[in-house]
């Protein structure tokens, strides 16, 4: 085969697979916003995102807030800002910790479980018993997860976030000799809603590419359990590197002078 | 032998139905009868086109070219809601059942009732009883989840589930693969009794000849993407034709490994 349909191969294979994308996130959204909806898998998909995603976010973020503290405390000192670090503590979790470590741990947990669930059905072809009992997959299975994705990421993000924070006042106040009332003082005193707001939006924006993520490597999975395998984490490996892109543009969007 | 051209509207009538994937021509041209009422099986070797056609018929694959006709009603490229409405009338089970994992059996069975015809659950509950009765299953039965039933219930239950909403056309995708013999014949004499009970027309395919013979009364075989002969049921042991004779009694010898290894 000569180099130029080689070339040509590759790039047909891309517009496919952009295109096949493309068409699955439109039928998703359109799905996800029209009627009838299913309150009892949307029930169920934000006890499984929201719920049993805690311990994980809230570990995560705890151990971030106390190793922030540390840190900053650290750099810090060197120009005698000390002072600062209740302050910079918050801002770095409400605006980027918080979000993204919750997004990455979520992405690694449910990513997976809803690329590992929906390509099962597929390989066992339950996918295409529901089309053949009049109902619709996207309906069925990818709007659900979508709608508690965007919906309980940013209720992860808010607790994730108090529970870093919690973690930095811990350590600023039994390590760090900092006054407890002081450092809530400093906490609140230079915190602004859009730094909360960002994050919620950004935990929004990741609960969808997560969700979207594991649904679509899912959907179009082949081969067996293999093919399952790989489905999983594609999901995973994606939808991870989306939200390190995604934060860098909703950041440029809300704070870019 | 050709197939049967009725002048009465048939119930499921293809023309022409051709399926490529690349180069490789899967369904090459399919013409088939099969009237109301009927059983035709579907047999042939892994590979020659089976699950394609099935796929076609049930709207799972759009054919490239060609005509799919229920009850003189187009159907391919039919979506959305006018798709649903003919699913609506059909019913199918699945080579390995196709359960749904997280549902209970009896969720499994009303499935159709409750998100297709928006049964209330009661009531889809009740029909499902009953559908699990029909395939012979224990009312305890119904509240465990698939994982916890044999292959043989399982078939069951996906059987029931085929038959819950009434369908007038029943697809069956190799029904007793993976089965032993005894709960294969089960499944077989299930399959006759639920479909006569219904009325309804149904559509198998298969490489069992034991199944084929029991629940066919018309035999149809695919090679290489085409109907190459098509015939009742009784007379396939008996065909005249080089192929169908190497398939249905099982030899290794004759023109399909001939041409296989020509191909080699």
């Amino acid at each position: 085969m000569n180099f130029l349909a080689i070339v040509g191969r590759v790039f047909l294979a891309f517009v496919q697979q952009v295109g096949r994308f493309a068409i699955f996130t439109g039928r998703s959204v359109g799905h996800m916003v029209r009627p009838p909806f299913f309150p009892r898998l949307i029930a169920r998909q934000m006890v499984e995102i929201g719920y049993y995603s805690l311990p994980v976010v809230g570990l995560t973020t705890f151990f971030s807030g106390m190793v922030l503290a540390l840190q900053t405390h650290v750099g810090f000192a060197r120009f005698s800002a000390e002072g600062a670090v209740a302050t910079v503590v918050v801002i770095s979790i409400t605006r980027e910790l918080g979000p993204v470590l919750a997004g990455l741990m979520v992405a690694g947990r449910i990513g997976a479980a809803m690329a590992a669930e929906i390509g099962t059905m597929r390989v066992t072809e339950q996918i295409d018993a529901l089309t053949t009992l009049s109902t619709n997959p996207f309906k069925y299975l990818v709007a659900p997860r979508l709608i508690a994705g965007v919906t309980m990421l940013p209720v992860l993000v808010l607790v994730g976030d108090i529970i870093g924070v919690f973690g930095g006042y811990l350590i600023g106040t039994t390590k760090l000799g900092f006054n407890p009332a002081i450092y809530i003082e400093r906490t609140v005193e230079f915190l602004e809603v859009t730094d909360v707001v960002s994050g919620l939006v950004k935990a929004a924006v990741f609960g969808f590419v997560i969700a979207l993520m594991g649904c679509y490597h899912g959907y179009y999975s082949r081969g067996g359990a293999q093919g399952v395998g790989a489905a999983t984490t594609n999901a995973v490996v994606s939808a991870s590197i989306l939200i390190l892109i995604l934060n860098y543009v909703v950041t440029e969007l809300f704070f870019a002078q | 032998m050709t197939p049967r051209q009725d002048s009465a509207v048939p119930k499921l009538r293809l023309r022409g139905v051709t399926k490529r994937f690349g180069a490789n021509v899967v369904l090459d041209g399919i013409d088939l009868d099969v009237a109301a009422g009927e059983s035709l099986v579907v047999i042939g070797g892994s590979g020659s086109g089976k699950s394609v056609l099935l796929k076609c018929i049930l709207g799972l694959l759009r054919p490239d070219a060609g005509s799919i006709a229920i009850d003189g009603e187009e159907t391919v490229g039919l979506t959305g809601r006018a798709r649903d409405r003919v699913n609506a009338h059909i019913g199918m089970l699945f080579q390995g059942a196709a359960l749904f994992d997280s549902l209970q059996v009896w969720e499994n069975v009303a499935f159709g009732l409750i998100q297709g015809r928006r049964a209330r659950r009661p009531e889809a509950r009740a029909r499902a009883m009953e559908c699990l009765d029909q395939v012979g299953l224990h009312p305890r039965v119904a509240d465990l989840v698939p994982a916890e039933l044999s292959g043989g219930m399982q078939k069951r239950v996906g059987l029931a589930r085929a038959i819950a909403a009434r369908p007038d056309v029943v697809f069956f995708d190799e029904p007793t693969t993976g089965l032993d013999p005894i709960m294969a014949d089960v499944i077989n004499d299930l399959i006759v009794a639920t479909t006569k009970d219904l009325g309804a027309t149904a559509l198998s395919i298969t490489h069992d000849m034991a199944s084929a013979t029991k629940i066919g009364d018309r035999i149809a075989m695919l090679y290489k993407g085409r109907l190459i002969w098509v015939g009742p049921a009784k007379a396939v042991f008996d065909s005249g034709d080089g192929y169908v004779d190497q398939f249905v009694h099982g030899r290794a010898d004759g023109p399909i490994t001939e041409e296989a290894e020509a191909e080699a």
